[in-house]
Parts: C-alpha cells; sequence; structure tokens
C-alpha cells in the first residue's frame, strides 16, 4: 500500500510518543481503518524504534546505567519472581530488551571484572540459561519475551517474516516463467553483496529494465529506505545494474524518485512486465 | 611579392591544374609566397571579418598599427615560448616513411610536385636563413616563422615550416595548466575592434612577415593588457543593450548576392591559388584554413557598413589596384569557390555537419553544384557520429569468475574492495547530482572521502583490482563522442535539431562554431580537455593523489591499450561479397576502439606526465639538467614502436589518433628527450608524406595532431575506413599451432601453412566465425569442467572432509591438502574430457554460424580448425590450472562448511534434516513467523503468572487449554509443512516450545478449559485432572515427529528452568517426572543424559529443600530406568510411583 508523505506523516504524529501495546495499535487501527493492519504494525515499530534510537543514548551513560544497575538489584532483592527489569524498562520508557542487555552488561561486567564481548551478550539474550544467575536469567527472559520491537525473539519473527516473503516471491517468479539466480545460489558463487533474485534475462517492469528484485517485508519510510538504498540497492545497482524493490507492506509514494536512474519500488508483485519477446499479459 | 601574385591574379596564369607546377617551379619565391598568400587573404577580409560572427579573427596589421596588437594575438605570441611544436622535430628523426609510389594516383606531374615543394620550400627556407642561425633547430618553438631553426643540407630534404606555433600550434596551447601565463593576468582575449562580439581565444595564424622583435615586447604589453581588461569590463556591462541592439541590427543584414560580386576572375584565381596551397600540404594547417573559409561563409555585414566601405580605404594594400574582399558578396564568392575545391574534404565531414553545409542558403545561391554535391553526399554519409548507441549509464558488472572471494587473498581484501566498490559509485552519484550546482568543489566535497579510500586499498593491496574498475568505468562512461552518455548532456544531435528554424546567419554561425569548437568555445585549437564526465576522473586522481593508485592505473591503461590497439582490422571489399551490414559492423567496432583508445590515451598521457607539469617553460639551465635526467628512464608504454609497427602494417589510423591525445599532455621537457623526439619525428614524416592517398589522410589527421574535431576523425573513419584498403592491416592469422602435436616442426609448419591456404581463398567471414567458435567454444569447455568435474570432486571432498573434521584435533589445512591431493590424479581427466567436449561442441557451432550453402569440405575443415584450436585454449588453460583450482574450489567449500551456523563440531550428532513437505501438502499451514509470535504471546501470559504469582491481570489473558492444544496443532502444520520454513525459525520454535514445556511443567498455569464441557468421556476426565500432561505429550509428539532440527530438550535442565520449580509441590514434581519419562519414550534425551543433567543440578546452591526434592526425584528416575524401563504404558502419569519413593525415602 503506498502512502503519500502526508498521510504517512498524520499517522508517524498520531504515534507520537505511544508504547508499541497492543492497545495502542488497537486505536491506531480505529483511527486510520483505510489502512492495512500489517503497514500500521510495520509503521508503528518504524516509528517505536526511531524514537528508541533517540533516547539511546540517554540511557547509556555511565550514571544512567548505575542507576538501572541498582534499582534492578534492589528489586530482585525485595521480590525476586516480580519483574523488575521489565517494569523498570516502561516505567523509564525504554525497550525491555535493551535494558536487559544494559543490565547483563554491567553484571557481567561486575563479575568477570572485564568488558564482557558483545557475541557473549546477544547468545546470553538468545539464551538466558547460559546466564550464569538464574534471578538475572528470568529477568532477562521476561524482558526478551514481552518486547514486541527488540530482542532476539523479534528479530526472529521479522527474520521469519522476510524468508516466508521471499518465498512467496520465487513462487510468483517461477510462475511467470522468469528465471533467476537466487541469493544463496549467488553466496555460494561468491557474489559479495546479493540481491534476492537476479534475473537471468533481465525483463521491464513499467518500461524500466530491471536485472534484479529484492524483497522487503516492512513499510518504506525515508529512514529505512535511505539506509536500505545506501546499504544494498545502489551496491546491487553498482554491480548488476537497475532493479526492482518490493516493498510488501507499503511505502511513502514519493521516495520512488530513482525510476529513471535504476531503482523501482512496488508494494507488489509487478503486472506490467515485458519480457525480452513478448509480454507477459499477452500469454 | 606583391607583384608576383598581382601578375597571377591579373594574367590569370594559374589554373588549378598548374599552379603548384608555377609554385614548384618558382621555389626560390615559394617559401615567402604562401606564407603572404595566406596573409594576404587574412588582410584583404579583415574589415569584413570584423564585423562577421564572433570568432577569434585577424586584425589587419600593417605599419600603421604597430604597436597595437590584440589581445588574442598577444596571447599567441604568448603561447609559443610554451611547447615546441611538431616543427621542431624536423631534424631529429632518422626515420624515414615507406614511400609508396605504388599507390600514388592522379597525373604524375601534379601528383609528384608535392613533396617537390614541400622540399624545395624547406631548402630554400634553409639556404636564406642560414647565417641567422644560432641555435640549431631546438629552438622549443620561440622563434618566429621567418628565423625558424635551420635544417642543414642533410637533412631529411621534406621541410615545410612547420615549427612555427602561430602555424602549426602545439596541443593544448590554450590549456588552463600546461600553459599558464607567466605573468599576473591572464591574458584576456579581447579585440578593440569588435566590440559587437566576445571573442573567444587566439586566432592562431598571424601574418609572417612581421619582425618577431616588433611582436613581442612584454613592457608594453602590460599595460596594453590592463586596458583591453578595462575595455572588455566596460563591453560585458553594455551586454545587454548591445545583445537588443544585435537582434534588431539583423534586420539591416546584407544578403550576399551572387549578381554583385566583383572582380570575379581575379577572386577565382585567388580561390584556385590558395586551394591548390591546401591541395598540396602547403598550407601549415589545413584546419585553420578551413576555418578561415567559413568565416568568410558566413560573413556579415550590416547596410550600414557597405557606405563606410565603399567610401573609406581601410587596406595599407593595394594590390592588382582594387579590393577583392571589399563585399560580403565577394567573400562569400571567394568561400564557396574554396570549398568546391575543397570538395573531397569537406564531403568527409560528419553528417550534422554536412547537413547544415548542404541547407547553406549562400552557398546554394553561389554555386547551385556544390550545393547539389553536399546534398549528395549528405544523404549518401554515413559519418554520423552517433553511429554509437548512447550509452545509459550502467555501473561495471560484477562477474564471479573475477570478482567474488577467491580472487581475494584474504576475506580482509574482499570485504574492504566491497566498500570500495560503493563509496565508488557514490562519489559518482554525488559528483552526478552536484558536479553543475554552483560553489560545488569537487576537492573540498569529495577530496577527504577519495583519500580515505586510497589508504584503505593500500592497507589491503586492492589497487590494482580497484584500478581496473576505475578503467572499465571510464570506457563505459565515455567511450562516446562527446565525452559522456546521453544522461549528461545534450547529444550533438540535439544541437543540430534546436538549429534548425532559426535564422540562417545565426545558424551559419552555430555551424561555424561547432565546426571549430564542436563542444565548447576553445578556439581552432583548444588544449586537451576532459568533457563530461571525464571530469569526474581525472579530478578523482589528481583529489587521489596516490602514486599506488596512479601506477596501477597505468598499468591497466597500457593494458587495455595494447589491446585496443591489435585489433583485428578487416578490409572489407565490396566485390567479395560481404553484406552491408558486416562492414557496418566492422566499422562500429573500429569506431568504438578508436575512442576507447583515444580515451585511454588520454588518461595515461594525463597520469604519466602529470608529475613532470609546471606552470612555466623551464629555463635553458634547468631544461639541460632535466634532459640529462629523464633521458635515463624508459617511457611507460612504447609508443614509439607502436606507432613504427602502425605504419609498418598500415594501421595508423587507428594508432596515430590515439598516439597524438596521448601526447597532447606531454611536459614542457618530454618532447625534447631523445625517445619523444623520435615520436615527433617520425609524426612529421607521417604529415609530410608525399604519397597522394597518404597526403589526403594526413590532411585529416592533422585534424587529429590538432586535437580537435574528434568527430570529424571518428566520422571519417565511419565513413570511408573501408575504402582506404592501404591502411587497413591484412589480418595475420592466429589460427597456428596445434596443442599436442606430435608431428615435427616442419609438419607443424606445414599444417600452418596450409591452413593459411584454406583461409585465403575463403571469404574473411569464415575465419572470422572459426575464430569466435574456438574462443567460445574453448572458454565455455572450461566452464563446462569447472561445472561438471570439478564440481563431483568437490562434492566427494566435501564428504571426504565431513567424514574428517569430526575427528578430534583435526589440522584444517592439513586435511584439506590430504584431501586434495587425493583429488589431482583424477584431476588429468579434464584435459580428456575437455576434448570431448571441443569435438562436440565445436562442429555444432560451426555449422549454426557458416552460411547453409558452405561446402561438405569447407565446413569439415572449418569445423576441424575449430576444434584444434578450441581445445588447445581449453586443454592449455586446464592442464595449467586444473590442480590450483580442485584447490581453490574444495578449500572455499571447506570454508563454508565450517560458517555453516548448524554445522555439527566434532562430537556432536545431527538429527537429519527433513527436507520435503508431506504428500499432497498444499502449503497452507500458518507462517512460521506467526507461530513464532504466538506462542511469545503465549509465554507471556504464563511469565505474567509466573511472576506476579497470583491470577492473570486481565481477564482476556486467562490461558485456555484448546486454544493452546489447537495453537501446537497448527505448530505441527507449520513444522510439516517446508515451504516457508528457514533454519533460524526452525530452532526458534523449537527453543520456545522447549521453553513453554517448561513452564507448563512449573504447573501454575490455571489452564480454562474453554467451551469445552468436560466430563464427556473418561479420557477427557483424566484431561481435565491433568491438562498439562496431555500438552506435554502434544510437544513430545511434535519434538519427535514434526520438527527437522534438534530441539534443545537439554535446556529443561538449565538452572533457569529449573528454577521454575523452586516452590514445587508434589504435583509438579509428578508433572516433571513425566515429562522426563517422555523424553526418554520419544528418545529425545538417553537415559545417562538426563541422570547427568540432575546429577549436575543437585551441585548448585539451592534451598535446602529444594535440593531434596532433587535428589528424590532423581533417586526415583534412576531405579525406574535401572532395574528395567517401565515399557507398559509410560506415558501415563503416574502420580503414584513418585508419591511411593518419597514415601519410602
Amino acid at each position: 500500500m503506498k502512502l503519500s508523505k502526508a498521510q504517512y506523516d498524520e499517522i508517524a504524529q498520531f504515534l507520537g510518543h505511544m508504547q508499541p501495546t497492543r492497545q495502542s495499535l488497537r486505536k491506531l487501527k480505529e483511527k486510520f481503518p483505510s489502512q492495512s493492519q500489517s503497514t500500521l504494525l510495520s509503521i508503528f515499530s518504524q516509528e517505536y524504534q526511531k524514537q528508541i534510537k533517540r533516547t539511546h543514548a540517554k540511557h547509556h551513560t555511565a550514571e544512567a546505567i548505575e542507576t538501572y544497575y541498582q534499582r534492578y538489584l534492589n528489586g530482585v532483592m525485595k521480590n525476586a519472581a516480580a519483574p523488575v527489569l521489565l517494569d523498570l524498562a516502561n516505567e523509564v520508557d525504554f525497550a525491555p530488551s535493551l535494558m536487559a542487555r544494559i543490565v547483563l552488561e554491567r553484571f557481567l561486567q561486575e563479575k568477570e571484572q572485564a568488558i564482557p564481548s558483545k557475541t557473549l551478550i546477544s547468545s546470553m539474550l538468545r539464551d538466558p540459561s547460559q546466564i550464569p544467575d538464574e534471578v538475572l536469567a528470568n529477568q532477562v527472559y521476561q524482558c526478551t519475551v514481552n518486547d514486541c520491537c527488540y530482542g532476539p525473539l523479534v528479530d526472529c519473527i521479522k527474520h521469519a517474516i522476510g524468508h516466508e516473503h521471499e518465498v512467496l516471491l520465487r513462487e510468483m517468479l517461477l510462475e511467470k516463467n522468469l528465471s533467476f539466480i537466487a541469493e544463496d545460489q549467488l553466496r555460494a558463487k561468491g557474489y559479495d553483496k546479493t540481491p534476492d533474485f537476479i534475473l537471468e534475462v533481465p525483463v521491464a517492469v513499467e518500461g524500466h529494465i530491471i536485472h534484479w528484485i529484492e524483497s522487503k517485508a516492512s513499510f518504506g519510510d525515508e529512514s529505512s529506505h535511505q539506509a536500505h538504498l545506501q546499504d544494498q540497492f545502489w551496491s546491487y545497482w553498482n554491480r548488476f545494474g537497475p532493479g526492482l524493490v518490493i516493498y510488501w507492506y507499503g511505502f511513502i509514494e514519493e521516495l520512488d524518485c530513482h525510476r529513471e536512474r535504476g531503482i523501482l519500488l512496488k508494494d507488489c508483485f509487478p503486472t506490467d512486465i515485458v519480457t525480452l519477446r513478448h509480454s507477459v499479459a499477452q500469454r | 611579392m606583391y607583384a608576383m601574385l598581382s601578375v597571377l591574379v591579373k594574367k590569370k596564369l594559374c589554373p588549378l591544374r598548374t599552379s603548384s607546377v608555377v609554385l614548384g617551379s618558382l621555389s626560390l619565391l615559394q617559401k615567402d609566397f604562401v606564407p603572404f598568400l595566406l596573409n594576404f587573404l587574412r588582410e584583404q577580409t579583415s574589415q569584413i571579418l570584423t564585423n562577421g560572427p564572433s570568432t577569434p579573427a585577424k586584425t589587419p596589421s600593417s605599419k600603421a598599427h604597430g604597436s597595437q596588437r590584440t589581445g588574442s594575438e598577444r596571447r599567441t605570441g604568448h603561447r609559443s615560448f610554451q611547447k615546441p611544436s611538431l616543427g621542431s622535430f624536423l631534424t631529429a628523426t632518422p626515420e624515414a616513411l615507406p614511400v609508396r609510389r605504388g599507390r600514388r594516383r592522379g597525373s604524375s606531374s601534379a601528383g609528384a610536385s608535392g613533396r617537390q615543394v614541400a622540399r624545395d620550400l624547406g631548402c630554400s627556407l634553409a639556404e636564406e636563413e642560414d647565417g641567422k642561425s644560432d641555435s640549431g633547430s631546438w629552438s622549443g618553438g620561440r622563434r618566429k616563422w621567418s628565423e625558424a631553426p635551420l635544417a642543414s643540407a642533410r637533412s631529411p630534404p621534406s621541410q615545410l615550416n612547420l615549427n612555427n606555433l602561430e602555424e602549426f600550434p602545439p596541443m593544448g596551447a590554450a590549456s588552463g595548466w600546461t600553459n599558464k601565463p607567466s605573468r599576473r593576468i591572464n591574458p584576456t582575449p579581447v579585440s578593440a575592434e569588435r566590440p559587437l562580439s566576445k571573442p573567444k581565444t587566439c586566432f592562431t595564424s598571424t601574418p609572417v612577415s612581421r619582425a618577431p622583435a616588433a611582436r613581442w615586447s612584454a613592457g608594453t604589453s602590460l599595460q596594453e593588457e590592463r586596458e583591453m581588461l578595462k575595455k572588455e569590463r566596460y563591453s560585458l556591462s553594455r551586454g545587454v543593450i548591445l545583445n537588443s541592439l544585435v537582434s534588431w541590427f539583423h534586420h539591416l543584414v546584407t544578403c550576399a548576392n551572387p549578381a554583385k560580386v566583383s572582380c570575379k576572375k581575379q577572386l577565382e584565381c585567388l580561390a584556385q591559388l590558395y586551394s591548390s596551397c591546401i591541395a598540396e600540404n602547403l598550407v601549415p594547417n589545413i584546419f585553420l584554413e578551413l576555418f578561415f573559409v567559413l568565416q568568410l561563409l558566413t560573413s556579415k555585414v550590416y547596410k550600414w557598413q557597405n557606405v563606410l566601405l565603399s567610401h573609406v580605404s581601410f587596406f595599407s594594400l593595394d594590390v592588382s589596384g582594387g579590393q577583392h574582399f571589399e563585399s560580403v558578396h565577394n567573400c562569400v564568392y571567394f568561400a564557396v569557390r574554396v570549398l568546391d575545391y575543397q570538395y573531397e574534404i569537406i564531403s568527409h565531414l560528419e553528417k550534422g555537419t554536412l547537413k547544415l553545409l548542404a541547407e547553406n542558403e549562400r552557398i546554394a545561391s553561389f554555386s547551385p553544384t556544390l550545393h547539389k554535391r553536399l546534398r549528395q553526399a549528405y544523404e549518401s554519409s554515413t559519418a554520423k557520429v552517433s553511429l554509437l548507441l548512447p550509452c545509459s549509464v550502467q555501473s561495471v558488472s560484477f562477474q564471479p569468475e573475477t570478482d567474488n572471494r577467491s580472487n581475494f587473498p584474504s576475506d580482509r581484501a574482499f570485504h574492504i574492495f566491497k566498500k570500495q566498490r560503493d563509496i565508488f559509485y557514490e562519489l559518482l552519484r554525488e559528483w552526478e547530482d552536484n558536479h553543475e550546482k554552483t560553489g560545488w568543489d569537487f576537492e573540498r566535497v569529495l577530496g577527504n572521502k577519495i583519500r580515505a579510500m586510497m589508504a584503505h586499498l593500500s592497507a589491503t593491496c586492492n589497487h590494482s583490482r580497484f584500478a581496473r574498475l576505475f578503467q572499465k568505468q571510464l570506457i563505459q562512461m565515455c567511450k562516446g563522442p562527446v565525452g559522456g552518455g546521453a544522461s549528461w548532456g545534450d547529444t550533438p544531435d540535439q544541437d543540430v535539431l534546436n538549429m534548425l528554424g532559426s535564422d540562417n546567419l545565426s545558424r551559419l554561425k552555430r555551424l561555424q562554431e561547432r565546426f571549430v569548437v564542436p563542444q565548447s568555445i576553445r578556439g581552432p585549437c583548444p588544449p586537451p580537455s576532459f568533457p563530461g564526465c571525464q571530469q569526474f576522473f581525472r579530478d578523482f586522481i589528481l583529489s587521489a593523489g596516490s602514486y599506488q593508485f596512479n601506477q596501477h592505473l597505468v598499468d591497466s591503461l597500457c593494458l587495455k591499450i595494447l589491446e585496443l590497439d591489435g585489433l583485428t582490422l578487416v578490409e572489407h571489399e565490396h566485390s567479395d561479397g560481404e553484406t552491408d551490414m558486416e562492414e557496418q559492423d566492422e566499422k562500429k567496432r573500429f569506431t568504438m576502439a578508436l575512442l576507447s583508445l583515444r580515451l585511454l590515451a588520454k588518461f595515461l598521457g594525463f597520469i604519466v606526465f602529470l608529475p613532470y607539469r609546471t606552470a612555466e617553460q623551464p629555463t635553458r639551465d634547468l631544461q639541460d639538467s632535466a634532459l640529462a635526467l629523464r633521458n635515463q628512464t624508459l617511457p611507460v608504454l612504447d609508443i614509439l614502436k607502436l606507432l613504427r609497427q602502425s605504419i609498418r602494417d598500415q594501421r595508423s589510423i587507428l594508432t596515430i589518433p590515439w598516439i597524438v591525445e596521448y601526447l597532447s599532455f606531454v611536459d614542457h621537457i618530454a618532447p625534447f628527450l631523445d625517445y619523444y623526439r623520435k615520436v615527433f619525428g617520425l609524426l612529421l614524416l607521417m604529415v609530410l608524406s608525399e604519397d597522394k592517398e597518404m597526403s589526403f589522410l594526413n590532411k585529416l589527421l592533422i585534424l587529429a595532431v590538432l586535437g580537435e574535431l574528434r568527430k570529424l576523425l571518428a566520422s571519417f573513419v565511419a565513413g570511408s575506413g573501408g575504402k582506404n584498403g592501404g591502411f587497413i592491416r591484412k589480418i595475420t592469422p592466429t589460427a597456428a599451432e596445434s596443442l599436442a602435436s606430435k608431428a615435427s616442426v616442419t609438419q607443424q609448419k606445414l599444417q600452418v601453412d596450409l591452413e593459411q591456404a584454406f583461409f585465403h581463398n575463403q571469404p574473411p567471414s569464415l575465419r572470422r566465425t572459426v575464430e569466435f567458435v574456438a574462443e567460445r567454444v574453448g572458454s565455455n569447455c572450461v566452464k563446462h569442467i569447472k561445472a561438471t568435474l570439478v564440481a563431483e570432486l568437490v562434492q566427494r571432498a566435501e564428504a571426504m572432509l565431513q567424514d574428517k573434521v569430526k575427528e578430534e584435533d583435526v589440522n584444517h589445512d592439513k586435511l584439506l591438502e590430504e584431501v586434495c591431493t587425493h583429488l589431482y590424479e583424477e584431476g588429468a581427466q579434464a584435459l580428456i574430457k575437455g576434448r570431448e567436449f571441443c569435438e562436440k561442441k565445436g562442429p555444432e557451432a560451426v555449422r549454426v554460424l557458416l552460411p547453409e550453402e558452405t561446402s561438405a569440405a569447407v565446413l569439415s575443415s572449418a569445423e576441424s580448425i575449430a576444434v584444434e584450436l578450441a581445445t588447445e585454449k581449453a586443454c592449455g588453460w586446464l592442464s595449467a590450472n586444473i590442480a590450483a583450482l580442485i584447490k581453490r574450489e574444495v578449500k572455499a567449500t571447506f570454508n563454508r562448511m565450517l560458517k555453516v551456523p548448524g554445522f555439527p563440531l566434532p562430537g556432536e550428532d545431527a538429527l537429519e534434516l527433513r527436507r520435503d513437505c508431506p504428500p499432497g501438502c498444499q502449503h497452507c499451514a500458518p507462517f512460521p513467523s506467526q507461530m513464532i509470535n504466538e506462542i511469545k504471546v503465549h509465554s507471556i501470559h504464563f511469565l505474567y503468572v509466573l511472576c506476579v504469582a497470583v491470577g492473570p491481570r486481565e481477564e482476556d489473558e486467562v490461558v485456555d487449554y484448546t486454544w493452546l492444544e489447537c495453537l501446537l496443532g497448527r505448530l505441527s502444520q507449520t513444522l510439516r509443512c517446508r515451504k516457508f520454513m528457514c533454519p533460524t525459525a526452525e530452532q526458534q520454535l523449537a527453543k520456545c516450545t522447549v521453553e513453554l514445556a517448561s513452564l507448563l511443567v512449573s504447573d501454575r498455569v490455571p489452564l480454562s478449559l474453554g467451551i469445552k464441557s468436560p466430563g464427556k468421556s473418561p479420557e477427557r476426565l483424566r484431561v481435565k485432572n491433568d491438562p498439562t500432561s496431555g500438552l506435554l505429550k502434544l510437544l513430545f509428539s511434535i519434538w519427535k515427529e514434526d520438527f527437522g532440527t534438534s530441539v534443545p530438550v537439554q535446556l529443561i535442565f538449565s538452572k533457569k528452568n529449573i528454577g521454575y520449580l523452586t516452590e514445587a509441590k508434589q504435583r509438579e514434581w509428578d508433572l516433571f517426572l513425566f515429562l522426563l519419562r517422555g523424553l526418554i519414550e520419544h528418545e529425545l534425551m538417553r537415559t545417562s543424559e538426563i541422570q547427568s543433567c540432575l546429577h549436575s543440578l543437585e551441585e548448585l546452591p539451592w534451598p535446602s529443600d529444594f535440593v531434596k526434592d532433587l535428589k528424590r526425584l532423581s533417586r526415583v528416575f534412576v531405579s525406574e530406568h535401572q532395574i528395567e524401563e517401565p515399557r507398559t504404558n509410560p506415558c501415563e502419569l503416574t502420580r503414584q510411583s513418585l508419591a511411593t519413593v518419597t514415601s519410602q525415602s
């Protein structure tokens, strides 16, 4: 679903500093009944992430970390079963998983007398049973399970959604008889940057020749699109020429401004495809 | 001299056919005559031209004007200090151009005269000036025509006065950097006499009669120049008003009328004289003359000026008693006559220019014949510059064979280069978007980014790779004639279109400007420049300032230049039945190569001479010491050798243009180096060649030498390349040696000769087809071997490695080496298979590509040659590289194998992955992402319950048994359908379900049984009593049957999950025991594993009561499984057993 910049801004403004709860989502749906749920959910999640990014530094000052850690220690001393970390995160408007990370890092630092590696922390967040303190393990687990924007569970869900859409796209390509090389094959061949699909024979979509297709199971807002352009789309262009990006959950119309240069945006599988010999539509 | 001209003109002594003979016979006069004629024409026309279009023109030169020299003249004079001219190399060359008398055309008397004239001219000059010369021939171009460096009597006879910079301006004469004026003020080309026009740059043809001392006087000129500057500022400020006046003046412009031409006969005679000077190569620069003629053709005179002209004599010269060029009618008449005589040359101009000439109303009215011929020339011309399709800007494509990880020494180098590539294009895009904006500065915006990039390249030794990318991108973007793709500016054709419809004069003016300076207004002999996106590449090199990068770029450029310069040129003769299309393709290919070569050579020259470039002409002392130093080093690319080769092979038409492009960047010193002296000398000989055909080509080559009309050159090539057989190399056969031939050398030689003979009488397309097929089949053969034999070997290696890597303490490198050695022997099969492949594919391809009518014998010979060549190519490569290839591939596979997250590490067994959906699967199960999400939501409920220890917070957050049961049912479906599953999702699901089991066992979750009323069946009743056990059973089944990945059930025994049981009552312990039994029963864990887990749990610091409970549980479990595994009804919840044990303890 394509949104104009104005429409998108209205939604973003409405979201303001809302916490990503089910209640908030319900309100959002009521306010914007014409938008699809997945689009709203995706925007909600992205807006929340932006908000978290903005306040990220504030929660990572030495003072803040120390405060959180002390509050955690005091809290679990009173009642180890209470969701101390989760409540703390909600209270200070911070993502529970990130709060768990801060406290876990601080905890390990004290225990090991050294700064723990990032991989170790991530691994413990993924599997809290590795945390040497079962109270903290519990607290961390509560945080990661309750977080709907960050944390290993959410990451995994996002990954799964992305994969599912890739599979759907593959189906459509097969159905249209468009031969392609998929990402895993490209990787096996040693490509340094790999779009989801490279078309073996380029096609024209809405009059623009494309060589590759990238599937994005998210909403294309300005910041995420910019990041994707930088990390992925231009890199693909640099290697394979022009291509198509499908934002399954929609995007801001105005971002589709690189068509002439070779980055095409769509919110669904295109219908206007012309192949080398004849139009698909004619078949 | 005047007298002579006067005689010639008056007595009409010089019909075109004999004029050169006359000139030749008057050799003593000749050296003065030609310059005199040229000056005469310019002076005669100067009044007309001052009012003409705003193109550089010579101002009247008379003694009366002595010191009032124009800015353009001064600038010209100044420039003469800058660079040596081609003429400087007259005596430097030991080379002799091959004289190809056999090919000479035309009447012998006229044809022979050309060189003779030049020779005589040179000799006479030498004789006359001998005494004055004090510095030999190496004057560095400081001298004027009249005191040209003298050739000794023994020097090569072909010496024209080419060492005069005004007549033969060096490339880059007006260049910003090579020719920075030595004085503070940039010489601004101002002409006081031309207030209506905005003069561009110098006109380089100055009167030759003036004494050098009078022409240059730095002391006064500075002052003058300031005055000029003031005037120009003033005139600029008036520009707006003037522009509006100009449009009004257009109405007053006199129409050129053939009926009003006076002194026709004299003009005709002058035109003949002048034309034969051009035809015989007597003019120093044909380009300037054409320029001049077009100026005359397009000259403008306003009606009110006619009055003045008729009353006032502006001329100090009064030849033959009248003014031949006093009216625009006369000027146009003269111009049209000359163009008529030079038809042969102008008919080869680029199509767009021809069109303008053909549409020129003045030509049409003055010479309907010429007009007709021009039209014909236009219609038949294929010399369109836009022969090449405008390239849409494309990146250099990534090719795994050359660009993937295996081509890099390390992961780091690979990843850094990945980033470099992206940064490079990012810079390019930024430049593209912004460089035309005011205030945007390349160095300021991109400089640091580029240098950071260079630092990274140095750190990983990636320079050569980047240089290659840079060079490829350069060709990709700049190979067009204008220096950039369509997206970077107007195409030339658009310019032409825009011109149509405007009035005649302005169209002509545009034509003239286009003729002179196709891309931008830089004077008739502009410096080498970097138009369009070439600018980006130049600025990039400058900002990078990296020695390493430059060196690698030079390597890359040289390689590509050599490759393109070696292009096989195929001669097309219309008689041999080749189609036009084929010829067109050939021309296209040639044009491409030529344009690319010139581009690459330009950049090569730029980089090579970059370190030596100076703003100032060095002093003689500095020059001598620099020469002594630099004569010791060899040039990076042996252009002298290439030039000689090209002359020998008669393909200089391809080589000279790029060499000239390269040389256009020489610094002040380089031309005096021994090496470059030879190069310039050889070039000069080319220019002075007596060969008629050569001479004609040289006229056009001179255009190239002078660095302009790139389009004209390309179009000339495309338009006439095929007809000038002498310059097209006869291809040398490459179908020569055979690979593993055991035959003796003589036998081989015979075979080669036979093969040559075979091709000799066949159409050239046959050879091309065979060579092409051989090349492709050979290459495909290698690819095929890689994809089949090598891939098989790698697969086997993978299996071997997988077995061995599990062994403890394996040295990976050693293991790899072992496995590879094992495979090398089998790699030898590649040669056999390769030959088989070529033998199969080669003939197929040849058959398809050759004409249907090819005779069987010819076909079979062609096939076998193709096969032999292909085999040679493929097997040659394979035998040299197969071992390395196998090793590389095996290594890459092995590395991938080690990196795969699920790869079983030594001692760990992995569950075999399930790959397919069950038969008849409709793929309509819920998506994995959805299932993870649902379980996550459930876990939230459980956790709330768990930590708050009271009931659920909200009514809707009661956990419904039916719902949970249904969830597990759908989870089972999701896991069975493999289509949308990915490893991470599956592993996460496995982990989540284990967590769920732990939470269920803690049994603080009040499961509501929902709408299903309990008690309908005994089973239901049991479930009602213990819904949890029912869910656990479902989980066992899912873990066992549905997961394709191993389920981390051992997490149940983690400290965290066991912690859920700390306040467990009897019932929870029973559930836990039930869980343990289930694990055993479903072979999800072994008894011993559970025992050891329980044992280690007991060691942990738990509350003492909890430890007691744990130990008790452990005992029960052990007793159950040590005695005999009770197989009967194992899944029944045996509440009793634990209770019994408990009571017994």
